[in-house]
């Protein structure tokens, strides 16, 4: 109990549903993948569908896989499933259930010395990154033989893939090793900049490049789960200011599109105005 | 935005979701998560 007690209450949320979407930790090691009919069923968060724990599949990579297609049409399935969890949790979903957050999260504890940078320009990347690898790059470039399109943002950026999917896998396969070539060095590069970035910067990926992150950021200001100050409790004393690891004023903005619902600063408040 | 607006756009959402089942999408979903992608691991 006292080693329960001593994690803040989102970890412990956040490992369980990293639990329930990644349960099989034994494949890690057989350097196999779940293959049962749970893989029907999407999960909110950035999770890997080759992730070899993974009994759930990525919306964003399902809705890649759609747009590329035979048909090149949108899913409505994914659609339907990004609308429905957008508008009633937000980005509560990237604080709470999204497992590479929880991952950017036991990176950022790393004692060392911490940068808060304000990202002005850099946060509207995962928007142009959301249209043009997500649905852009898919529907228009097209193999000359099969008429399929790629599944760009997996193919070239996504680093949940590389991290969870790409590199137990090779751990353990031979084949997939020798097959390696230039795409998976550029991948794991970029995986490599984020580990790096995500110790010394709270949550670069999920500010500057996840796009499932751009689509929640989309409903924050309105989902159902959202945050509220109460102007009647707040004395403006500027702790959740000084909390804020992304540099919004939450008690100005309580739901900025930036803000990942880490709710630091519900938690430095005082009064209890912000929940 | 209004009560209602939060309630269509969730009810637009169970629409879709209930569309794409019927179209059958979740198991075009499962036949590409149950095989290793290889475009996840850079090789595809």
């Amino acid at each position: 109990m006292k080693i329960l007690l001593a994690f803040p209450k989102r970890f412990l949320i956040q490992i369980t549903f990293f639990l329930l979407q990644n349960p099989l930790l034994g494949n890690f090691f057989r350097g196999r993948i779940y293959q049962g009919g749970l893989k029907q069923i999407c999960t909110p968060g950035l999770n890997c569908y080759s992730c070899p724990a993974a009994i759930t599949s990525c919306p964003l990579g399902a809705m890649q896989l759609f747009i590329g297609g035979v048909k090149h049409s949108i899913s409505l399935f994914v659609t339907g499933f990004l609308l429905a969890a957008g508008v009633v949790f937000g980005r509560f979903i990237c604080g709470y259930v999204c497992p590479f957050g929880l991952f950017q999260d036991l990176l950022y504890k790393i004692k060392t010395p911490k940068l808060k940078l304000r990202l002005k320009y850099a946060r509207y990347i995962k928007y142009i990154i959301l249209m043009l690898f997500v649905f852009v790059l898919p529907y228009v470039i097209r193999c000359e033989l099969s008429g399929l399109g790629s599944p760009w943002f997996c193919e070239y950026i996504c680093p949940a893939g590389t991290i969870f999917g790409a590199a137990p896998l090779l751990a353990v396969n031979e084949f997939l090793r020798s097959v390696l070539g230039w795409r998976f060095i550029l991948k794991a590069s970029i995986a490599v900049v984020i580990i790096i970035a995500s110790v010394f910067i709270f949550r670069i990926f999920c500010r500057v490049l996840c796009p499932l992150g751009a689509i929640y950021a989309l409903f924050n200001k309105f989902a159902v789960f959202r945050m509220r100050c109460d102007e009647d409790k707040c004395t403006s004393c500027g702790n959740c200011r000084e909390a804020c690891q992304i540099l919004i004023d939450p008690a100005k903005q309580p739901n900025s599109p930036e803000c990942v619902r880490c709710r630091g600063c519900a938690m430095a408040c005082k009064e209890k105005a912000l929940r | 935005m209004s009560k209602i607006a939060r309630v269509v756009i969730f009810a637009l959402g169970v629409i879709l979701i209930a569309l794409g089942i019927a179209q059958g999408e979740p198991f075009e979903i499962m036949r590409k998560a149950v095989t290793i992608c290889l475009e996840c691991i850079g090789i595809g």
